[in-house]
């Protein structure tokens, strides 16, 4: 099972576990309609396209409504944390959640007891909280953008308003950022750097730079990056290796960009309408 | 708003023992509580800094205001006649850290991006409407997108005070120096 875990903003929404289903109106979690927006929203919905690609199941969401009172992210870290183990994850990818270091120690000791550990995929402030939890290393892939590498190359910085301006002034030199994140043991075994330039990183080198088709008008765009973590999450769970799952979405994710010609004032459901084709073609480019 | 409370002259320097405690924080529940006593105090004329609370208070998502010890009690009497009672108020010796205020711009042509951190935000400038937030990955993100999208500055509400996270603060100081740039 492909298991997405993450908040969405809808105040007092209860814990919701179910399947997850797209249409080009939306997607649906065990039922419940939920618009497209950035964050989770976005990234279940790449996710499903990339699991219909490549013919596998469709993800199973566990969302909870919070717009930034913690409570539908503590529920979802308790509920990973007691019931995670009789889930039959195969793949976790965890995203929008209200940086709680405590809960999210209890959710890393819930899988280390598990006899098989899924696969570990984390953005947003589930990225920061395995980071700012000394817990980096535990997990499988992260994927953060440029000013959030720049947090994890920072061992001092418990989130990226935090990241210290020295580092802030070293954005010119990402393979610089990447090394000192790897260097302090803040990064998983496998990054993805969104940017100007794409990095595949793993086990701290890059081994895969993207940077065409370039459109800059992407880089506005509230949830382009939420599309990325939901297509390697989608692909991971189809069995591609973990590189080849960043190299084929970031292609995706630009191609989709290039398709949908954007300006700084396009929205994400605007790109999302190009993804099938855009990943057809990234895929078939990569094999 | 906070006009009736006197101002105060800058703080007089003394002589500080190397083990002396003359700093404390004032511990609040959400990030952008803090933006609102920032601005409080800061009008008051006191000599603060917001900073990282101390690890025990810690919890990945959180910012508390650093104060002078010797003003503790005219502060918080202060902020519980305005209902910005603290958690906690905690003696310290060692520095927090201060959250990031650099940004970056970025010029589109008809559109103006400014990132703060991990938060970026978008207008146009003819008409100081926001168009994109992208960004960020505490759970007011996306809620915080959704309130202000299509609205123009000066319309939409303010991330200081409907968000709670430190995303939040950041998306703050993004939307302040677009404003410094285009005007409201």
């Amino acid at each position: 099972m492909l298991l997405l875990a993450g908040s969405v903003p809808i105040d007092k929404m209860p814990l919701t576990i179910g399947p997850v289903d797209y249409s080009p109106d939306g997607i649906t979690v065990d039922g419940h309609p939920l618009p497209i927006n950035r964050g989770n929203e976005a990234m279940m919905t790449a996710a499903c396209i990339a699991c219909d690609h490549f013919g596998v199941e469709r993800p199973v969401g566990m969302v909870a409504g919070d717009i930034g009172t913690r409570q539908g992210s503590e529920a979802i870290y308790n509920h990973l944390a007691k019931h995670l183990p009789e889930m039959g994850v195969d793949v976790m990818t965890l995203h929008y959640v209200m940086p709680d270091i405590k809960l999210n120690n209890k959710v890393v000791e819930t899988v280390k007891n598990m006899k098989n550990k899924p696969v570990l995929i984390a953005d947003a402030g589930s990225m920061y909280v395995a980071k700012a939890g000394g817990h980096a290393e535990f997990y499988d892939i992260f994927t953060p953008d440029l000013g959030e590498v720049a947090f994890l190359a920072d061992e001092k910085a418990d989130h990226p308003s935090f990241t210290r301006g020295f580092i802030f002034h070293m954005e010119s030199d990402t393979p610089e950022l990447i090394r000192r994140a790897y260097e302090a043991g803040n990064a998983p075994p496998t990054m993805f750097v969104k940017g100007k330039t794409d990095y595949v990183c793993h086990n701290g080198k890059i081994v895969h730079t993207i940077d065409s088709p370039s459109v800059e008008t992407m880089e506005p765009i509230g949830g382009t990056g939420d599309l990325i973590t939901g297509m390697i999450s989608g692909m991971v769970f189809a069995g591609k290796n973990h590189i080849e799952a960043c190299l084929i979405a970031g292609r995706a994710n630009r191609l989709a960009g290039e398709l949908s010609n954007p300006t700084p004032a396009t929205q994400i459901d605007s790109i999302i309408k190009f993804l099938p084709e855009a990943l057809a073609k990234a895929a078939s480019s990569v094999q | 708003m906070f006009g009736w409370f006197r101002k105060k002259e800058k703080e007089q320097k003394k002589t500080q023992k190397p083990d002396e405690v003359t700093r404390g924080l004032l511990i609040f529940a959400h990030p952008t509580t803090v933006i609102a006593v920032e601005d409080l105090l800061r009008d008051e004329g006191y000599s603060i800094r917001v900073v990282s609370p101390p690890p025990s208070y810690r919890t990945g998502c959180d910012l508390s205001v650093e104060i002078p010890m010797e003003a503790e009690a005219e502060i918080t009497a202060l902020l519980n006649s305005v209902n910005m009672t603290p958690m906690d108020v905690v003696p310290i010796t060692a520095q927090g850290m201060e959250p990031l205020h650099f940004v970056r711009e970025k010029d589109f042509g008809d559109y103006l991006m400014v990132r703060a951190a991990n938060m970026k935000m978008t207008v146009e400038k003819s008409t100081g409407k926001i168009v994109n937030i992208s960004g960020g990955g505490c759970p007011d993100v996306p809620y915080l997108a959704t309130s202000m999208l299509g609205k123009t500055l000066a319309e939409a509400p303010d991330p200081g005070e409907v968000g709670f996270s430190l995303c939040a603060y950041s998306l703050n100081t993004a939307r302040e120096e677009i404003i410094k740039a285009v005007g409201v």
